[in-house]
């Protein structure tokens, strides 16, 4: 493990570096996605609902690996051409949105109605009364699942390797058919996934007993 | 427009469908063997032996935060350097278990911890063992809470097969891919075949699962 931490530490810094960078970018984006499409599940437009209803139940059942994968094909052929971290971020943002959606519908849906109807009834407009009153309030409830969510990210983050994304799991694959040390590659490279992953997900159970 | 149709011939479609058996017969067997041993695990850790569950544990908490991908390289590229070398669809099947055990090992816990404790003590004040008590009161009754939760975690290990293509496991996605690498006309016709077959498969049994739910409540 030394060794290999010793002779490719640039790899596997600029590894994690991209790791990082996809999940962060991920998260940003899906929870702006994620906390537009729950708006719209909660909202009394029966067509916002339908359509978010869609696009939920369609990306949370299909394989990350198949949506980034479509990202990674067909932009290049018709629109744009893009690289695998690009393309794998933008199907990591697609897939953990629908995720998003969900966790944070929840945490509206655990904000008392007193709260809209309060807000409304001082003459804010529901869209006043969504950023101002129940969202603040909807994502203190759901820290510590966004938190799991994003554990889950920096951890789904490695399909990247199957597009050329240069994430940790693609240095990983590198060193081992460099070095032929497949086990010591892979422990170093779980080392590093466990140095961001685990610290999060204890936090979280922590905030979790604290909230509840 | 032909492109769409040639690429949904017999000979694609049944192809397709070979690798979708693939991946149901890997997701059936890796939803058994993981479920056994995940409320296993769960049950040591919610039973507080001392150092075991401690130990246990700790281990589980290592494993959920690895990435799946890892698992399935180390399971299949790195335990024959130990001097076991298992096929593909046994290697995935043993990835697949030692991570969603440790998944399911915590929902089972978590279940078990929701059952109200007078339903143990009462149990125990009426001359169970502490294990009668746990299989035969408190756990049918953790079980059938949990039933959301486990079908959740169940849908996610179905597309989680999907990344065992990178070990070239034959199932539904590889299958696709040999397809649109054959013919690049085809990529749009196989991925859109991948997500309703997918989609069909994931979403019926979460439409199952709440039916169920429904049926117990």
């Amino acid at each position: 493990m030394i060794t290999i931490l010793s002779d490719h530490w640039q790899e596997l810094l600029t590894g994690l570096g991209w790791t990082l960078l996809s999940s962060v970018l991920a998260l940003i984006f899906s929870l702006i996605i994620g906390s537009l499409f729950a708006i719209m599940e909660v909202t009394e437009s029966k067509v916002a609902r339908t359509i978010a209803r869609i696009y939920i139940e369609i990306f949370r059942n299909i394989p990350l690996l198949v949506i980034t994968s479509f990202f990674y094909l067909v932009i290049p052929m018709y629109i744009v051409k893009v690289n695998g971290f690009t393309a794998g971020t933008i199907g990591l943002t697609i897939y953990t949105s629908a995720f998003i959606a969900e966790t944070v519908r929840s945490g509206i849906q655990s904000v008392d109605p007193g709260q809209m109807e309060g807000a409304r009834a001082n003459g804010l407009t529901f869209w006043q009364a969504m950023s101002n009153v129940i969202l603040p309030q909807a994502f203190l409830l759901v820290i510590p699942p966004l938190g799991n969510q994003f554990v889950n990210l920096v951890k789904n983050s490695s399909v990247l390797a199957f597009v050329a994304g240069f994430d940790l799991m693609y240095q990983a694959n590198n060193i081992a058919s460099i070095t032929f040390d497949t086990i010591n590659s892979y422990m170093v490279v779980g080392v590093l996934y466990l140095i961001i992953t685990m610290p999060i997900s204890y936090y979280m159970r922590y905030l979790e007993k604290r909230l509840a | 427009m032909k492109s769409f149709i040639d690429a949904y011939s017999w000979i694609n479609l049944r192809y397709l469908l070979e690798g979708l058996w693939i991946t149901v017969e890997v997701s059936v067997a890796s939803v058994i063997l993981s479920f056994i041993l995940g409320s296993f695990l769960g049950i040591i850790r919610y039973t507080k032996i001392k150092y075991v569950s401690a130990i246990v544990g700790f281990i589980i908490d290592l494993i959920r935060n690895l990435p799946l991908l890892l698992i399935i390289f180390f399971t299949y590229f790195g335990l024959p350097n130990f001097g076991f070398k298992p096929e593909i669809i046994p290697a995935t099947i043993l990835a697949m278990t030692i991570f969603e055990s440790t998944m399911l090992a915590e929902i089972i816990r978590s279940g078990i911890q929701a059952v109200p404790n007078g339903q143990m003590e009462g149990a125990r004040a009426n001359g169970l063992t502490y294990w009668q008590a746990m299989f035969q009161i408190i756990l049918p009754q953790a079980y059938k809470k949990m039933i959301p939760a486990l079908v959740s975690q169940f849908i996610s290990l179905i597309k989680d097969t999907s990344l065992a293509t990178i070990i070239v496991l034959p199932d539904l996605t590889y299958h696709a891919q040999i397809i649109y690498g054959q013919n690049a006309n085809y990529i749009i016709p196989m991925f859109l075949a991948l997500a309703v077959m997918y989609f069909i498969v994931c979403y019926g049994l979460s439409v199952l699962a709440n039916y169920i739910d429904r049926r117990l409540a």
